[in-house]
């Protein structure tokens, strides 16, 4: 089951440069919540922000308060890896493990956070590979090709499998179809529709017809601010902001 | 279809244009035959000098006294392996450690420390090193070893292997990193079993140069190893390498020590390029289909 994630005052840097000022978010739990917004305004930060991926990156920092579930993200002491465990994320570019088989890639999380169990992964990996619309396209090469041979859209969703098999509690997309074709971009549209029965769903897009296909709520992002948050409906209908309007209205700039 | 190439593309190439195609494409295939024809130049010439002295006694027996016909080079040719056994099982995980390091770890100024003294070491001329192990470690110990000579050669393998290791990692994308950390990886880890295991392929074919490279090498272990006339089981005595067998018996006066050293050099060769495909043959049988 999925759980909800509370931020707020969530301020992140790349170096001296404050690139989110003091957001306040609330994602409700088995829900789709998109992030929205032009280039560089912060939205991909946020949500590197919610699994502390953000500070990977060198001379990037982050504070703030994260909630998810009852975890607290940036309590001191706590562990960045055991919240990633907790806090899936699928990338903008499809990246399988290239010199791993597909089930490889799969179990990867799970074997190499220490999972021996042969009987009960081979289960995790079937039924990830079937929850992420994969497995009838891939059951017969399982262990004989490599992640890296596969096609870009089925790349990401073996990427989604991989993701689902450590079965974590909110899955965070970063513009998860901005690099396929408009027949995986459905396919994967389906697949989160599908997904947000068992998690949360964070996703980024640059694609407002997306938001709006997907999500039921809707964050829209500015210059590092979150200007307006709301029910999607709301947002792409009636929205309560001006710069908002421009946005989706396509006026902006 | 309309003709938007009017005249511009359709023109035939001037000859200045072609003739400098030409000379570029003859160039860069006589470049690459020019690279091929000493390695087979030698090799073709050893094979002439060499094959003749080369029987099983050569292969199973250890020097004959001057004089004596027949004789063989088993001791120099299993010293020689213990030796690069030292070599490798010392210079090879801490070349990939420090290359490692370099790659993931090292921001600012240490790092380009030891990046700076890794490729001032890989220019040290090797009697150098031979002669510093032969201080350091020889003249303590009081007496010549396989160890001293391993130690030399590994030396000199770290540099090769570290560098060789730090730009395989910094090949492997970032994207790769992150999705293991995405999922939860530890970073140790994941540097182990993800990025290491990805660049593997490339780490695996500086470890080869490396070995390669010392497998021939006679000045660093002169003042080390030693060589030995006689068979010696003790890795901490002073041992026979087909390389100082070589050189010894190429530099004596004698046309029998002339056509084993012949022999001896072609062993080398052999020893070098079947090291260097089994390698390769048992770490390639994991690799997939459509890996890249």
């Amino acid at each position: 089951m999925g759980v909800g994630i509370e931020v707020k005052g969530l301020n992140a840097w790349y170096g001296k440069n404050l690139s989110l000022k003091s957001i306040d978010m609330t994602v409700q739990a088995n829900h789709v919540t998109a992030v929205i917004g032009p280039s560089g305004c912060g939205k991909s930060t946020f949500v590197r922000c919610l699994n502390r991926m953000h500070e990977t990156i060198p001379e990037a920092r982050a504070e703030g308060l994260v909630k998810v579930g009852e975890m607290e993200v940036y309590a001191p002491g706590q562990d960045p890896v055991e919240i990633r465990r907790r806090i899936g994320m699928v990338f903008q570019k499809p990246n399988p493990f290239p010199t791993m088989t597909i089930y490889d890639n799969v179990a990867a999380g799970l074997r190499l956070n220490g999972f021996r169990n042969r009987k009960q992964m081979d289960e995790l990996v079937e039924r990830s590979l079937k929850l992420a619309a994969l497995w009838d396209e891939v059951k017969d090469t399982l262990h004989k090709k490599s992640g890296a041979s596969l096609s870009g859209g089925q790349q990401q969703r073996l990427c989604i499998a991989r993701s689902l098999a450590v079965e974590p509690e909110v899955l965070l997309m970063d513009e998860p179809a901005s690099a396929l074709d408009p027949i995986s971009t459905s396919k994967i549209e389906e697949l989160i529709f599908q997904l947000k029965q068992h998690y949360t769903v964070v996703i980024v897009t640059h694609n407002m017809q997306q938001a709006a296909r997907v999500a039921e709520f809707t964050g829209f992002f500015l210059m590092g601010s979150l200007i307006e948050y709301d029910k999607t409906e709301k947002i792409f209908t009636t929205p309560a902001d001006k710069r908002t309007e421009d946005y989706i209205t396509g006026r902006f700039g | 279809m309309p003709n938007l190439s009017a005249g511009a593309v359709t023109k035939p190439l001037s000859l200045w244009r072609r003739a400098m195609d030409l000379g570029a494409t003859a160039f860069a295939i006589v470049a690459a035959v020019l690279v091929i024809v000493p390695l087979l130049a030698i090799f073709v010439y050893l094979l002439i000098k060499g094959v003749g002295a080369l029987d099983w006694a050569f292969l199973t027996q250890t020097p004959k006294p001057v004089g004596e016909v027949g004789g063989g080079m088993a001791n120099a040719i299993v010293g020689s392996g213990v030796i690069l056994g030292i070599a490798s099982v010392i210079g090879i995980p801490i070349g990939i450690g420090c290359g490692i390091y370099l790659a993931e770890y090292a921001r600012g100024r240490f790092g380009d420390i030891v990046r700076f003294t890794a490729d001032v070491l890989n220019g040290v001329p090797s009697i150098v090193i031979g002669i510093a192990v032969y201080s350091l470690i020889v003249v303590r110990q009081k007496h010549f070893s396989a160890f001293s000579g391993g130690i030399a050669l590994a030396i000199m393998m770290v540099p090769t292997v570290a560098r060789a290791t730090e730009e395989m990692l910094l090949m492997v994308p970032n994207n790769v990193r992150e999705a293991a950390f995405g999922l939860g990886i530890p970073k140790w880890r994941t540097t182990l079993s993800i990025t290491l295991r990805t660049a593997s392929a490339g780490v695996i074919t500086g470890c080869m140069l490396a070995f390669a490279r010392v497998a021939g090498e006679t000045a660093p272990l002169l003042f080390t190893a030693f060589g030995n006339q006689f068979w010696n089981k003790n890795p901490n005595q002073p041992t026979a390498a087909l390389p100082l067998q070589i050189y010894t018996y190429a530099i004596s006066p004698f046309d029998e020590w002339h056509r084993q050293a012949w022999a001896g050099a072609l062993i080398l060769i052999i020893m070098i390029v079947v090291a260097v495909a089994a390698v390769r043959i048992t770490t390639s049988r994991g690799t997939l289909k459509g890996a890249s």
